[in-house]
């Protein structure tokens, strides 16, 4: 949209978002606090939101700690992205049934449910366009990305601080939501109360502004909520020079750091469930005792696995060195390749709940500051 | 004489040797023939002789208790059997038994041994010879080792 | 014989769902070596199961699991698919005890096959170690139906033992064409074999073709088709023209799983027959 709608709201406004949304029947699932983290679930009232909270995080670190003011989306992200709702962990892919002689294969449906994703970071945003990427810009589609991808309303949160290991700036993927969202908040709370500088990005979008209560956006508050934006973006935790990563990487296969992480690696897979671009997936079988009903159903599965590779005489990645190795490079050097863009968004989610504090943005400037010549 | 010259020189183990050399050669060589089932050779005979093959095909076989003999390598048109006349003690270390009529140069090891003793640049050229072939064979015999047909897990 | 459908109300959603098999059951098997069986296998209701030589199917026991086996069998036969399946694992052993009539799960067919096209008026070199005779099958039964396309046509196959050829027979009855040179090697023999006793790349330099005018296709375990290839490649033959099939482990065969990545590649899409300009930067790493 050339001219973006634009209008200023408040507590109350956001709450008329969130009603309206559920009027037009999305489910709305958005960041609320749970088991001591910011995770994403079900929305239905702005006291759902984590108000006045805000994460502390470093490598292997994650604390949530009260905010002197009560910003509704003072935090950076946490260790779910929205890939648990278009990318289910877990997925019933058919079923057989049997009828005395008969047997039948089921395929499941894809549930009708259209979500609302209130809260959605620029890296987000960016993570979800390169799913988009891979699950429906290639040769092949997943319809069952698809049937969850389409009817999405997103709403997306421009990030009013940079978490401790924060790099969208070098991942050029933020702080500042551009496009692919319906409607765009950023917090622009002073001394007056809470306010919101709201954004339409699509017509669906325009049209829910158009109902909640609002006051014109003045040069002020265009002037504030550009600050938010640039203060962001001068405070992020981590910084990564990434215009020369995948040849860098991939002329590296040999160098002695991958030997040097492995050596702290656990190979726990954190990592890769955390991150919102990750997309790995097993097929599991099962069946009832009897071997009556059978089903297969897909679930996440990571590259760290040790049985992730395995072919008949054993796996092809063996140690953890190769599995590292493998993770890192397809993240930043053969996802160009293959879909066109780095696989990361410098969201520092791996950073933050990697047990060892293990930080992607170190192992690379390590492996560039000691290439061999 | 001449005719066991042109008979060296026409095996590809000695193509395009020099002709004084394919000469001190053939004064070591004399032609052979084995019928179908024939043993040239077995296990911890002295390596008196190396043959050229001209025709037919030649396995190499170890024998063991209960196994019987196993062929680990077959040879035949244009190659080079027998390789320990070269090293000390000068013993076949297998069995070397024709599937089918052997035509073959057999070359006596000790003449020839003489010969490159007297004659360095034969033996040069012996050795620039047996090297490749050797080295070959030592790289194929390292892949059979890993039997990587097998079930490995 | 039960009758089976895919039912009804996800017919529409799920017909053209690659990741929902298709109900087939076995029609005969055959054992081959010790552990390894061919399967003929129709899909349920007679329907046509398609392949291009070199693909695969993902072979699913119901409840058990999914494997992504070649197919062995002749592209021309779209009644029937023959599987050679090696039992190695709880899947394979599974499958190659299905007797006639059992049902099972397939998905497919899947993957990039064998360059049958790009191989004509080429002499065609046929490398084959092991168990990887099975998917290079179906290229010779193509390459042999479609003689006169091609120029010479060679095929070499090891082995570990006499006892493990595979397809016996119809190697020896190939072997009495006169348009074709097929020779046999394994890596030991006891007892009655008179043939090569050696490893396969010893027998390459014997391929008498024209290298720069030749095509290779390639398949056995990997470090056979390592040393293949330094054959061919030592006899001429340019790295454009060398065809290798790979494996890895698939889940999905669709190219989303990532279990089959290798380097850029994901084997089950972009493979698994690869020319070897392709993919030589990462044939050098065992564990990549």
């Amino acid at each position: 949209m050339k001219n973006a709608q634009q209008a200023v709201t408040t507590l109350e406004g956001l709450q008329a978002l969130i009603d309206a949304l559920r009027r037009r029947d999305y489910h709305v699932v958005g960041p609320t606090i749970r088991d001591q983290a910011i995770v994403y679930d079900d929305i239905v009232s702005v006291s759902d939101l984590p108000r006045g909270w805000t994460d502390e995080q470093d490598g292997g670190h994650y604390r949530l700690k009260r905010r002197d003011d009560d910003a509704v989306f003072g935090f950076a992200v946490g260790p779910q992205s929205w890939k648990k709702y278009l990318h289910p962990p877990v997925l019933r892919l058919w079923h057989t049934e049997r009828k005395a002689d008969s047997l039948s294969i089921v395929g499941e449906r894809d549930p009708d449910t259209r979500y609302a994703f209130l809260g959605v970071r620029a890296c987000e945003l960016r993570a979800i366009g390169i799913q988009d990427r891979v699950f429906l810009g290639g040769p092949q589609i997943d319809t069952h990305y698809r049937a969850r991808r389409e009817g999405v309303f997103l709403i997306a949160v421009n990030c009013g601080q940079a978490g401790g290991t924060c790099f969208c700036v070098s991942m050029d993927a933020g702080p500042k939501a551009e496009n692919g969202y319906d409607l765009s908040l950023t917090e622009i709370t002073n001394g007056a109360g809470h306010a919101f500088l709201v954004e339409a990005g699509s017509d669906a979008g325009g049209e829910v502004l158009a109902e909640l209560p609002q006051r014109a956006a003045s040069e002020e508050d265009l002037a504030t909520a550009a600050a938010v934006v640039d203060r962001t973006a001068a405070s992020m935790g981590r910084k990564m020079r990434a215009d020369d990563v995948h040849d860098l990487l991939l002329r590296n296969l040999d160098h002695p750091r991958w030997e040097e992480v492995a050596g702290r690696c656990l190979s726990c897979g954190n990592c890769t469930m955390v991150c919102p671009t990750c997309f790995c997936t097993s097929v599991e079988a099962a069946s009832d005792l009897a071997g009556l009903e059978t089903a297969a159903s897909r679930r996440w599965d990571s590259c760290f696995t040790l049985d992730f590779t395995h072919i008949n005489e054993g796996s092809v990645r063996s140690t953890t060195r190769a599995r590292y190795r493998q993770w890192m490079t397809h993240k930043l050097a053969t996802w160009v390749d293959q879909f066109g863009s780095s696989g990361c968004v410098g969201c520092g989610r791996c950073i933050t709940w990697c047990p060892v504090g293990i930080d992607i943005t170190e192992e690379v400037r390590a492996i560039r500051d000691t290439e061999p010549l | 004489m001449e005719g066991l010259e042109r008979i060296v020189r026409e095996h590809a183990f000695f193509a395009n040797l020099h002709e004084a050399f394919a000469d001190l050669v053939a004064g070591c060589a004399k032609n052979v023939r084995f019928e179908s089932g024939q043993y040239l050779f077995r296990e911890g005979e002295p390596a008196s002789e190396f043959y050229l093959v001209r025709h037919g095909r030649i396995a190499l076989q170890l024998a063991a208790p209960g196994r019987g003999p196993v062929t680990f390598q077959t040879l035949g048109e244009g190659e080079i059997l027998g390789v320990s006349w070269l090293i000390p003690p000068y013993r076949f270390t297998y069995d070397a038994k024709a599937l089918e009529l052997i035509r073959a140069i057999a070359i006596d090891a000790a003449c020839l041994r003489q010969k490159c003793e007297t004659d360095h640049d034969l033996g040069y050229e012996m050795m620039k010879r047996f090297m490749p072939i050797l080295i070959q064979r030592l790289q194929a015999t390292r892949l059979q080792i890993l039997d990587v047909y097998g079930n490995h897990r | 014989m039960s009758t089976a459908t895919i039912a009804e109300p996800v017919a529409a959603v799920h017909a053209a769902d690659p990741m929902t098999p298709r109900l087939a059951r076995v029609r005969a098997r055959r054992r081959e070596a010790s552990t390894v069986w061919t399967l003929d296998i129709e899909l349920e209701g007679g329907k046509s199961a398609g392949f291009a030589p070199g693909q695969f199917y993902m072979l699913g026991v119901f409840g058990v699991g999914e494997v992504p086996i070649s197919v062995s069998g002749d592209a021309r036969d779209t009644s029937l698919l023959v599987h050679t399946v090696r039992a190695v694992g709880p899947v394979s052993n599974a499958l190659t005890q299905l007797g006639p009539g059992a049902p099972l799960g397939l998905r497919g067919p899947f993957g990039v096959g064998w360059p049958m096209d790009e191989a004509r008026h080429h002499d065609v070199i046929v490398v084959a170690g092991g168990l990887g005779l099975a998917p290079l099958r179906p290229a010779l039964y193509h390459l042999l139906a479609e003689r006169s396309r091609y120029r010479k046509l060679v095929l070499f196959y090891g082995t570990r033992s006499p006892q493990e050829i595979l397809f016996r027979r119809e190697l020896e009855e190939w072997r009495r064409r006169l348009d074709v040179t097929i020779e046999v090697t394994v890596d030991h023999a006891v007892g009655e074999w008179r043939g090569h006793v050696g490893v396969v790349s010893t027998l390459i330099p014997r391929a008498a073709v024209d290298p720069l005018n030749a095509v290779a296709l390639v398949c056995g375990p990997e470090i056979m088709m390592r040393f293949a290839t330094t054959a061919l490649r030592n006899m001429g033959l340019k790295d454009e023209t060398i065809y290798l099939s790979m494996e890895r482990n698939m889940k999905c065969a669709i190219g989303f799983c990532g279990h089959c990545q290798l380097g850029t590649h994901f084997v089950c899409r972009d493979g698994p027959v690869f020319r070897y300009d392709r993919i030589h930067s990462v044939f050098g790493y065992e564990d990549l």
